[in-house]
């Protein structure tokens, strides 16, 4: 469960953005909130396995690019129809200037 | 609470009610024997998936836990609003405290002589399995209307590998709510895999013996397919409002609320026309999923007494071969244009209106490329914004720093 793996560089996110991630044949979604913290979540949408880093981030929801399904990243909460299922958040930490998320 | 009607529209309103704290009776009448369900894909994964797959709304058991009573396979044929009670077509009747009409539209009939059992529509999944039968490599297909349905269709049918024609009476496929400019590149898109496109073609004759169906254009020539789907528009459900005596003006005349002339009867989604406030309040009806769900939940707030208004702007989106048409707002409202463009082809076009309000967005591209910038924009038209032209047209210049002046 200690496997922390590097993601992007810490200025590759803009304030208030999102950034897709690919590892080992999974995708994920890394946030940067608009008060400068890291988090990361599952990359796909709940509802029609969509991209969410192509989606909008707004204060600390990220809405999927496709139906406007909306989750808070921070906690992985769905915010209304249509998506009704949780997204999977992960630990993130910022060592170094890297972003790192523990994928377990 | 009683709600004529279990599409994405009538489902939506049922678990807003409770999820806004509702705990009286709720009843969701609906004519099919399914699930309320998403019809976006009836087009599109239903035709091309593995197996065809009715994607619900919620589960029996999701129905089940929050007390809401699906009665399906039934019909409302009247509403007597003086007694508050609906009758049903399997003879039983229903008393409602408020009712919402949420009876969506149905295809637009071709008002011609020589259909037969090979011209179908499209609206339900029944519908959509009927059509799938036929898409196959060998078959022929013709697609009467360059509209969204005719053309999400056409696409999944040439990924099937049937032969496909696309007849359209006007002078350009989508001439209905999108940009000449967006349209072009779908219909590059439709001829680069090899769908043959008529556009400014009437119809002369259809003649269908069942087995395939031939169809002669004004112009004289005959496409031979065995398979037609028209595709020529929706008309709103509305017999049962006008029976009941409620206005209807393009749809079920609601206000800003989404309530009719009488207090206890709302209607909402396909069906409904309603004043759109973010246009000075222009009576519109939208045949759009976004505005099914959003109208279903507000109209079931409004039900439980909010008395809250219709915000939002229309949104929709379209999706063939591996483009995403996405548009917020109404362009007709544009006077003129401004374009953005994007990555790997992808463009936006904002529109504005003569004071430089920006009124409304269309973007094409792959994948989801516009996306995030048809989301912005749909943010800009709610706040009638008047960003500056040269910065919608930059795309060095984010559109999210424009929302913040």
């Amino acid at each position: 469960m200690n496997d922390w793996v590097e993601a992007c560089a810490a200025g590759d996110i803009d304030e208030e953005d999102v950034m897709r991630f690919d590892h080992a044949g999974r995708t994920f979604a890394i946030y940067r909130s608009p008060d400068d913290e890291y988090f990361a979540t599952d990359g796909l949408c709940t509802h029609e396995k969509v991209h969410l880093a192509d989606g909008l981030v707004m204060d600390d929801i990220i809405e999927c690019p496709k139906h406007n399904g909306r989750f808070n990243y921070k906690t992985g909460d769905a915010r209304g129809a249509p998506v009704c299922v949780n997204l999977k958040t992960y630990p993130v930490k910022v060592d170094a200037g890297k972003v790192l998320i523990q994928i377990g | 609470m009683v709600i004529i009607g279990a599409g994405e529209c009538g489902g939506r309103a049922a678990l807003a009610l409770r999820d806004l704290g509702y705990d009286g009776p709720v009843t969701l009448v609906g004519d099919e024997p399914h699930l309320p369900y998403e019809r976006p894909p009836l087009s599109k994964e239903a035709m091309t998936g593995e197996a065809p797959a009715i994607k619900a709304i919620a589960s029996d058991e999701l129905f089940a836990e929050r007390a809401i009573r699906h009665i399906h396979s039934v019909r409302a044929v009247a509403i007597d609003r003086a007694a508050h009670v609906v009758q049903l077509s399997d003879g039983s009747s229903l008393p409602y405290e408020k009712l919402l009409l949420a009876t969506g539209s149905v295809p637009r009939q071709l008002p011609m002589p020589g259909l037969g059992g090979r011209c179908v529509y499209l609206r339900t999944f029944n519908d959509a399995l009927a059509i799938r039968a036929h898409l196959r490599t060998g078959n022929r297909v013709a697609i009467i209307g360059g509209g969204f349905i005719g053309l999400e269709l056409a696409a999944s049918a040439r990924k099937l590998g049937a032969a496909v024609s696309v007849i359209e009476a006007q002078p350009r496929i989508l001439m209905r709510g999108v940009p000449a400019e967006i349209a072009e590149v779908i219909h590059k898109a439709h001829e680069a895999e090899g769908v043959a496109i008529r556009t400014g073609q009437g119809l002369a004759a259809i003649a269908d013996d069942g087995k395939e169906v031939a169809i002669t254009l004004a112009g004289g020539q005959t496409i031979v397919a065995d398979l037609a789907v028209i595709g020529i528009g929706a008309v709103p459900v509305t017999v049962l409002a006008a029976e009941a005596g409620l206005a209807i003006d393009n749809g079920i005349a609601v206000d800003e609320q989404l309530r009719t002339a009488d207090p206890d009867v709302f209607a909402a989604g396909d069906c409904c026309s309603f004043p759109l406030a973010v246009y000075g309040g222009r009576r519109v009806r939208l045949e759009a999923w976004r505005n099914a769900q959003e109208q279903g939940a507000l109209a079931a707030k409004n039900m439980l007494g909010a008395g809250e208004a219709h915000a939002a702007v229309p949104w929709f989106w379209s999706d063939q071969y591996g483009l995403t048409l996405q548009i917020a707002g109404l362009s007709d409202e544009g006077k003129s244009t401004v374009r953005r463009d994007l990555d790997d082809g992808a463009f936006i076009l904002f529109h504005l209106a003569q004071d430089g309000r920006l009124v409304a967005a269309s973007g094409i591209g792959p994948g989801n490329a516009v996306a995030r910038d048809i989301r912005l924009a749909e943010m800009l038209v709610a706040r009638q914004a008047s960003p500056a032209p040269e910065a919608l047209g930059s795309q060095a210049v984010k559109l999210k720093s424009l929302l913040a002046a």
